[in-house]
């Protein structure tokens, strides 16, 4: 039974988190490194270029990549410090049996016997119930090999629908929405492009902390005389000083777009001949805006009027702009029709496909990109392929060399497996790369779902809060333990370089399922030398698909500094700026720049929905969540590498003081957040920086500090999305003793 | 020696106080785990502005003048070093004389005064400095006046400080809007006159 150790403090005695501070090789001023292995940082989908400092196969430093074009040295806070997961006290270096006789819950086992009692499990799970009864959740800090082949081992290896990955976390609204519009998912222009842009638009990104390089691309941008507009219901550092700044009312973000395209239409600043020539739909979205009136928008927006028809005047006069948006419009239960809304406004104005005219989403995940492309989504197959068209699945079944019928149907998205946990429809899960236990919404019905497992195992490089649940953890590897493919926020395909081997037992990731797969008797296309053979098939499932790496190789990446897709050929040096005016794609086949059989954009008619669960009497308050800068996602990595605890230790809630006089809570008091869910007790930070309406926690901790113990499970209908940025809440203040007990 | 055309330059309204000057500064062989750069919030409850600090290696330094023990020594390209440890008293009167508040005594728990000496380590041998390669906004910028011309046209940069009686020129040099820039920055009247808009209250539905 897949239930947590009864003894958390012994669990954590043993397997951390423990704070890592340098110490030994990483502060002997005298050593030279024995290698200095030039890759990427292991966090964000920016994928900063970094030259790793090893010593006795340990990594034990770091010097900035000045080279890579991306970021040219710079670094955040946590690429800085992301060496100090080298020879962690915390990294698990066998594997993990649960037994009930240790207090930790766990004793250590040889890998062998741990991979063979797994496989055993799973395979008596798929005797009794079906291979359906079997679940992978796999994530997108993978590399894309490794992404492609947590696809490929659902698919045939287990033979089960059932594979999700935590990018439907991420960015998969934005993703569906650039689907429905462009009919490819990618950011259509490279960062460069931010610069040359007369207007920066950034709706629902807290850049200088979530994005923080992409923070000099856009004063940059300012510095050449670009005006920024940021939307948010936070002050957030890259708001502070920005030319015009919208509080908007989180989730809201549909309405106002809605409103500014209504500015647009009603004073003449759209592109009638961009519209006219590169698009379809515009009529009745038109009539759809008609009724947007500013006074309509600012009073569902929660906006100041006055701003909204400034930044229509911005935005409409505009002659290059760049448009970004991140979670903060993507997390709703209408998450592809806020970005819908967004890419509406582009589309309008005629500012994309050509430089310093750009939109993109700003990619959370080290391979958000990458790992949403190839087939570890629940509906999707290599080339961004639809696992439900029959060409590409009989496409993929040729590359696979197996029979059409031999690959299984769509499957579920992650919070739907966990419903189908819960009542029992999946009884084995295999984790990789993913934290649920932390990252999803309503967490408490997650932890309960997963004690339900007849079996679970998790590949792990240290035991994340969704590990302690698992039968058996078995030890992966960290990101400069293998190589592989990543895909960064702009398309550009890079390469991870593996600068160590991974200590003790623990091994590549890729391995560990290819191992599983032999045990399982289904070794048939699951036995790979290594990620470079991987990667070539991965060439070949994706010719001719949307996202086409066809093209691409190790050796283009390392010579041209990464190679954006498509890249169709190898003489193709790939595809930096999409829907450029004459560019060519399968699926327009030269009728024009966009993915479809026209050549033609969509503008997309939704009428703005509110959120699931609005304030009333009894839950008052908006409780949106987000990240800090020294942490992130589900922290299994970040929270512990000391010095970036050191600079945010816990999760605050953020109050503007209008709110907190009114509810008596004071700055630096405990107070209690509850919603429908559940709750947290926290302490209060009290900040003019928020709207008065509004409650601001980070979510990168586990436990009793988790935020998501409170947050909805409501999703979008099409892309799945959870809606992290709001549901109703209210505050209670409580006094020290009461803050103190809440945690003992 | 270092490169004499490569300047420093410091531009708080970019800062987004993420911390990666402090997080890289303490990767220094010299002070392993100990930052010489300070950031601090402004006024947290008003603001998330932050302002980083390095030291300015000042043309005539305040905290070699008033140094009892002669101790603070300035390289003849103009870096002013961390007190010479064997001279170092320990008495603070360079952190109680700063201007911009940079010298810290018991910095790295060995009661002597540290502080930031422009990775000398680093730009004498032609490298950029920590806190400004990695700067994710490039508030801390390293490079010479063509390249910051190129780079912050609505920029102005200036080295002479204002503080009360004091006159302060600087090797680090402060950048500031053209629009209203005047040299050298009156600090101590600026402070005076501080006033914050409330940029939240003006953005929302009345």
């Amino acid at each position: 039974m897949a239930t947590t150790p009864i003894n958390e403090q012994a669990f954590s005695e043993k397997y951390g988190p423990t704070l890592q501070y340098s110490t030994g090789a990483s502060i002997d001023p005298g050593l030279s490194p024995d290698a200095s292995v030039d890759t990427h940082c292991c966090f964000c989908g920016q994928q900063c270029g970094i030259t790793l400092n090893v010593k006795d196969n340990h990594v034990i430093g770091f010097e900035p990549r000045y080279d890579f074009p991306f970021n040219k040295g710079k670094l955040c806070p946590k690429g800085i410090k992301r060496y100090l997961q080298g020879g962690h006290p915390d990294r698990l270096t066998t594997a993990l049996m649960k037994d009930a006789t240790e207090p930790s819950g766990f004793r250590q086992a040889s890998y062998d016997e741990a991979i063979r009692e797994a496989a055993q499990r799973i395979h008596a799970v798929q005797e009794q119930y079906g291979p359906e009864a079997v679940g992978v959740l796999s994530g997108a800090s993978l590399t894309t090999e490794k992404a492609y082949l947590m696809g490929k081992f659902a698919r045939l290896g287990l033979q089960t629908p059932y594979i999700d990955y935590n990018g439907r976390l991420c960015m998969v609204s934005a993703a569906a929405a650039n689907k429905k519009a462009f009919g490819i998912d990618r950011a259509a222009n490279p960062w460069s492009d931010i610069v040359g842009a007369d207007v920066v638009w950034i709706s629902g990104a807290n850049v200088a902390e979530c994005a923080p390089i992409t923070t000099d691309y856009v004063w940059q941008a300012r510095e050449m005389g670009a005006k920024i507009i940021v939307v948010d219901p936070r002050i957030t550092p890259i708001a502070r000083t920005c030319d015009l700044y919208l509080p908007i009312k989180p989730g809201r973000d549909s309405a106002l777009f809605h409103g500014v395209l209504h500015l647009m239409i009603e004073k003449g600043l759209i592109d009638e001949e961009y519209i006219e020539q590169n698009t379809v739909g515009f009529e009745a979205l038109a009539k759809l805006v008609h009724a947007w009136t500013p006074a309509r928008t600012a009073e569902v927006t929660g906006l100041n009027e006055k701003k909204i028809h400034e930044a229509a005047d911005l935005w409409g006069y505009a002659s290059t702009s760049f448009l970004l948006h991140a979670r903060g419009i993507e997390h709703h239960s209408h998450g592809v029709e806020n970005c819908s809304g967004a890419i509406n406004m582009v589309l309008a104005s005629g500012r994309i496909g050509r430089k310093n005219c750009g939109y993109a989403t700003i990619t959370g995940q080290a391979n958000g990109q990458g790992g949403r492309e190839h087939g570890q989504k629940c509906d999707q197959l290599p080339g961004a392929r639809d696992i439900s068209n029959p060409e590409h699945r009989a496409f993929i079944a040729d590359v696979w060399d197996v029979n059409v019928n031999d690959i299984p149907g769509p499957g579920v998205d992650c919070y739907e497996m966990m419903r189908k946990i819960d009542k029992g429809e999946i009884k084995a899960l295999i984790t990789l790369c993913f934290n649920p236990k932390v990252s999803l919404p309503d967490n408490t019905f997650v932890g309960q779902a997963l004690d339900k497992l007849d079996f679970m195992t998790s590949i792990d490089f240290f035991a994340s809060e969704t590990a302690q649940h698992a039968d058996i953890i078995l030890p992966g590897s960290l990101q400069e333990e293998d190589e592989g493919v990543v895909t960064q926020i702009e398309g550009r395909v890079i390469k991870i370089n593996k600068a160590v081997e991974a200590p003790g037992e623990a091994r590549e990731d890729w391995k560990i399922i290819q191992d599983l797969a032999r045990l399982l008797g289904r070794e048939k296309g699951l036995a790979f030398e290594g990620p470079a053979e991987i990667f070539e098939e991965l060439r070949r499932a994706s010719a001719g698909g949307i996202s086409d790496y066809s093209g691409i190789t190790y050796e283009k990446i390392d010579k041209q500094g990464g190679v954006f897709w498509p890249c169709r050929s190898e003489d193709d040096p790939g595809t930096e700026r999409l829907f450029e005016d004459g560019s060519w794609n399968p699926i327009a086949d030269g009728a024009g720049p966009f993915y479809f059989p026209d050549g033609k954009a969509r503008f997309i008619c939704a009428e703005y929905r509110e959120p699931t669960e609005i304030t009333d009497e009894d839950y008052p308050i908006i409780l949106t969540s987000g990240r800090v800068v020294s942490q992130f996602l589900s922290g299994t990595q970040t929270r512990r590498i000391g010095p970036l605890v050191d600079q945010y230790p816990e999760p605050l809630i953020e109050i503007h003081p209008r709110l907190a006089e009114k509810f008596s809570v004071e700055d630096g008091q405990w107070a209690r957040v509850e919603t429908r869910r559940g709750s947290v007790t926290l302490r209060v930070q009290v900040v003019k920086t928020i709207r008065p309406d509004t409650l601001f926690v980070p979510y990168h901790w586990g436990g009793k500090k988790s935020i998501n113990q409170c947050t909805i499970s409501a999703q979008d209908p099409v892309s799945k999305i959870p809606e992290y940025k709001v549901c109703a809440c209210r505050i209670f203040p409580l006094t020290e003793e009461e803050g103190q007990a809440a945690h003992a | 020696m270092l490169d004499p055309t490569m300047e420093f330059f410091l531009d708080p309204s970019r800062c987004i106080g993420c911390q990666a000057c402090v997080q890289g500064c303490s990767e220094c062989d010299t002070h392993k785990g100990t930052a010489m750069i300070h950031l601090e919030y402004v006024d947290r409850f008003e603001s998330p502005q932050t302002a980083p600090v390095v030291c300015m290696h000042c043309d005539n330094p305040t905290c070699a003048e008033v140094c009892p023990a002669d101790a603070i020594k300035k390289t003849p390209d103009g870096v002013v070093q961390s007190a010479r440890k064997e001279r170092c008293i320990a008495c603070d009167n360079c952190g109680l004389a700063c201007p911009f508040g940079v010298p810290k005594v018991e910095v790295t728990g060995i009661e002597l005064m540290m502080k930031c000496d422009l990775c000398y380590d680093r730009t004498s041998i032609g490298k950029k400095p920590m806190c400004a390669s990695v700067c994710p906004s490039q508030a801390l910028f390293f490079g010479t006046a063509q390249e910051l011309k190129t780079l912050r046209p609505q920029s102005q940069a200036i080295n002479e400080f204002q503080f009360g009686d004091q006159t302060i020129s600087t090797k680090v040099q402060m950048l500031v809007p053209k629009t209203d820039g005047t040299n050298p920055i009156d600090v101590t009247g600026a402070m005076a006159s501080m006033s914050v808009d409330d940029m939240m209250m003006d953005g929302l539905y009345e």
